[in-house]
């Protein structure tokens, strides 16, 4: 088992989401450019015309800076500064200060949010983490539309005497910030992991539409009450933000932790000798891989990625292990019952139901054999009683992903994955889904020519 | 709530109709009707989104901000009503009975603080910004006195209607820690309430729903993570229990160890999150057995020196499997070290004393004590008592005598739940059977002398 060890414990869901084969982002590098460009701008603009309010600016700017401190981690690798984010819009949409009128220009927010964006970010350079220098180029360039739109119009009495319309005004920026900072996001993410835009923006939006109402909702409630309350609005409204923050990282942590859970008791088969080491790990890698080039959104891919994890994990019901725990090289009944007893291990733990589902059918083959080749009974046999609709998606990717793995194994050989996708387009017919192999395809090629 | 005692039926009627004489009394000139109308449907949406705190029987929500907002703004008649208004709550679930006392016990508490408040000089109506420091005197009594009635009333009724049997007496010995907790965070609710009433001159009917936005999303937050918490538990369990069909007669043996272990940990006051991490060491102590061959596992008779290599080296390969769930931590040297005995003769490392982690020391009592209340194919199950006089004997050279001394004051107390008789099923494609416990200190593994 000397080959367990070496996969660093230091592998974390970051580098195992983000593939080996990764091509450094040009997307990325523009965005940091556009962002420091206009930040360079911003920066000599105030210089010049002098810091309007210094209390004020200070203020936010520590806010900021604090936010930024605090910045959390979402489950699959997002990085957000809830409350530096809420800071910085506050202060772009700022109207009155008690009863005095505010009148900082939109350069001055650009450059208080920045300076609060670099203090907070000192820390964590200091412990050793990474700066993540485009998620904060993202944000920023969030806040500069918002201050450049709004900065000019503030000082309008329409807006600053009829609250309604600086609600509506107001209202619809904070939405346009949140949209445009998922529009930016899932551009990166694009860039990063190969995923389809279309597919990366809905999933953006659906993940960050809590956090980011309550974001929005605080920004308003700051530049609103510092009217009635003065500068307690900052500390008064980032309370709820707070705590909401603290579950969102506590609810982080646990997703992190439930996937390193199923990572090491998906080894349990290897280590038990079932499975050839590394096999599961792979597997899931390739699938996830597969299931973004397909187009799956993020829920379903958590789900494959457990499914693909656990696939062998009614193995460990046999009393002897297959001979290279190669699933592929034993009967189709055997492989059945082999699926159907990690389902239903999986289905004891009730709340991965899709998984078990997943798992379950991972073996079917894609088109009903029943139907297209008669009297072949040793075929059709295992899978009667199923619906004739076909496996799910994810089951086909897993089908198609095990049986990669089981004819290549951990081997680097170009020739040999070649060959591999090859034996299994040629069956397509039937076996195996071809839209999957295709993407298997893509992948594999994509993966031997970054070697 | 079932059948009522008379006390309990004098208790709910004398609130109600003070409640009502309260109400009726008036004065009602002068009451803003759409103030309250809005406020009523703030708190019948606050309620409708209420989460269950025990099954059943309490419910918590945020309605507390709305109540107080409306203590500013209308009155204590006015917040009466307004807090009349979670009759309306669109929730399934309360009876009737239990509907008209809560509509009554919010009434009553949001009448009181309006008392309060006025009592203390507050002034009804849109509070502007020269209300502002001398609001918050009368507002804070005003919110201390809401919160004080509404959870006075609440546990008058609890303790009249409360169940009489020995185990959920225990049960709710936990709900004095929950009450604190929800005293504080319905305090902080009202400190929202006056926020609301603030903002209302500068936005109108546009500030409570900034103001409960972000508090609502960190409610959801709390919620997710406490979901997915139990998803994960639910996941391990059925992950623990795959690897235990390997061996029939080991079934559920990683679950009560790790009841027994939580006993040790809980009656020498553990903290605890390390309460948490201990009965994940138990679940998980013997996952590592995969690594150890069947047909050693299975053999009758003296072991070869090999073969008794091979079964010390479990705790090793458990260590291995999870060693890269991060928040296991103290637990992965529990599952390491689980064999050591404290005189040093243990396995892998031969620790002695205080050189074997806390963890470790408490697992081996409660790994001990299951197998020797378990059958094993060797011989039937013994007796709790035996087992007990069993751990004493062995106390000091293979238990933390500390240890010893605490399971069995805990099991004095609780009892201990012992394994189902076992059946094998005839269909039983898992199981194998181990001749010698490897746990069992009554009969330890007989090793060949080669010497």
């Amino acid at each position: 088992m000397s080959d367990l060890a070496g996969r660093t414990p230091a592998h974390s869901s970051r580098e195992l989401r983000r593939y080996p084969w990764r091509v450094r982002d040009s997307g990325q590098l523009l965005l940091v450019v556009a962002a420091g460009v206009w930040l360079v701008a911003a920066v000599a603009q105030t210089a010049a015309a002098g810091l309007k309010d210094p209390r004020i600016a200070i203020a936010f700017g520590a806010l900021i800076a604090f936010g930024e401190v605090l910045r959390l981690n979402l489950p699959g690798d997002r990085e957000t500064a809830p409350i530096g984010f809420a800071g910085a819009l506050a202060y772009a949409l700022l109207i009155n200060v008690g009863t005095q009128f505010s009148q900082h220009s939109a350069e001055q927010v650009v450059t208080v949010a920045t300076i609060g964006m670099i203090i907070g970010a000192l820390p964590h350079l200091a412990v050793g983490r990474p700066a993540r220098v485009s998620g904060m180029a993202a944000r920023l360039l969030c806040i500069a539309c918002v201050a450049y739109i709004f900065r000019p119009l503030a000082g309008y009495s329409a807006v600053e005497k009829n609250w309604g319309l600086a609600v509506t005004l107001m209202t619809s920026l904070t939405v346009l910030a949140l949209l445009l900072e998922a529009v930016l996001t899932a551009l990166l993410r694009v860039d990063e992991q190969r995923a389809r835009f279309k597919v990366a923006l809905v999933d953006e939006m659906r993940l960050q539409l809590p956090l980011g109402a309550a974001v929005g909702a605080s920004a308003l409630l700051i530049a609103f009450a510092a009217e009635v309350m003065g500068l307690a609005a900052l500390a008064v409204f980032t309370a709820p933000l707070l705590v909401t923050q603290v579950a969102f990282r506590r609810y982080a942590g646990i997703r992190a932790t439930y996937l390193q859970t199923v990572r090491a008791l998906a080894k349990v088969t290897e280590i038990g000798g079932y499975v050839e080491a590394g096999h599961s790990e792979r597997v899931s890698r390739l699938a996830v891989a597969i299931g973004r080039e397909l187009g799956i959104h993020e829920p379903q891919l958590l789900e494959l990625e457990y499914a693909a994890l656990m696939h062998d994990i009614g193995q460990l019901s046999l009393h002897d292990p297959i001979p290279g725990g190669a699933t592929v090289l034993v009967s189709r009944q055997d492989q059945q019952r082999i699926a159907e007893l990690g389902a239903d291990v999986i289905q004891q733990a009730q709340v991965l139901g899709s998984v078990a589902e997943i798992v379950r059918r991972q073996n079917e083959p894609y088109r009903d054999v029943d139907h297209a080749a008669n009297g072949r009974a040793g075929f059709a046999e295992p899978f009667k009683g199923l619906k004739r609709s076909g496996p799910p998606l994810s089951s086909r990717i897993i089908k198609a992903a095990n049986a990669f793995d089981d004819l290549v194994g951990s081997s680097l050989d170009p020739g040999r994955a070649a060959a591999a996708v090859q034996r299994l387009r040629l069956d397509t017919a039937s076996e195996y889904d071809p839209a999957t192999v295709e993407a298997l395809s893509r992948v594999v090629t994509r993966r031997s020519v970054m070697l | 709530m079932g059948k009522l005692s008379r006390v309990a039926l004098l208790y709910i009627s004398a609130v109600v109709v003070s409640a009502v004489v309260l109400v009726a009394r008036g004065p009602f000139t002068g009451l803003r009707w759409q103030y309250v109308a809005f406020l009523g449907i703030l708190v019948i949406v606050s309620e409708s989104r209420a989460t269950q705190l025990r099954k059943g029987q309490l419910t918590w929500s945020s309605s507390s901000a709305a109540m107080l907002a409306s203590v500013v703004l209308v009155g204590p008649v006015g917040a009466a009503i307004v807090g009349a208004c979670t009759a309306l709550g669109l929730r399934r679930g309360p009876s009737l009975l239990q509907r008209v006392f809560n509509t009554s016990m919010y009434a009553l508490s949001a009448y009181l603080a309006g008392r309060a408040f006025l009592a203390f000089g507050g002034h009804v109506g849109l509070p502007t910004e020269r209300s502002f420091p001398a609001i918050i005197a009368p507002f804070a009594a005003a919110a201390l006195i809401h919160v004080a009635a509404n959870h006075g009333l609440l546990s008058g009724v609890l303790w009249l209607t409360r169940p009489r049997d020995r185990t959920s007496a225990g049960a709710s010995g936990g709900g004095v820690g929950l009450s604190a907790r929800l005293l504080l965070s319905d305090i902080g609710y009202a400190a929202y309430g006056l926020l609301m009433a603030a903002l209302w001159s500068v936005v109108g009917f546009f500030a409570p729903l900034l103001v409960l936005i972000p508090l609502f999303v960190a409610r959801w937050a709390v919620a997710q993570f406490a979901e997915q918490q139990k998803a994960y538990e639910a996941t391990v369990g059925a992950l623990c229990q795959a690897v235990e069909t390997k061996d029939f007669y080991t079934r559920g043996h990683s679950d009560r160890v790790s009841r027994g272990s939580v006993m040790i940990a809980r009656e020498i006051g553990m903290r605890a999150e390390r309460v948490e991490a201990i009965r994940y060491a138990g679940m998980l102590h013997d996952v590592g057995k995969l690594g150890v061959p069947t047909k050693v596992l299975q053999k009758t008779g003296k072991l070869t020196e090999e073969e008794y290599a091979a079964i010390q080296l479990h705790p090793m390969r458990g260590l291995d499997i999870v060693r890269e769930i991060g928040f296991l931590d103290e637990a992965l040297a529990g599952i390491m070290h689980h064999h050591e005995r404290i005189d040093g003769r243990g396995y892998p490392m031969g620790l002695a004393g205080d050189e074997i982690p806390e963890f470790a020391r408490v697992l081996a009592v409660a790994d001990a004590f299951d197998s020797m209340t378990s059958t094993r194919s060797y011989r039937g199950a013994r007796p709790v008592a035996e087992a007990i006089e069993e751990l004493r004997k062995w106390s000091g050279t293979q238990f933390d005598p500390a240890f010893v001394d605490a399971f069995v004051a805990a099991l004095k107390r609780e009892g201990w739940q012992r394994p189902e008789p076992s059946v094998i099923a005839a269909d039983d494609l898992a199981a194998t059977i181990t001749a010698q416990d490897h746990d069992d200190p009554g009969a330890p593994l007989r090793v060949i002398d080669s010497l």
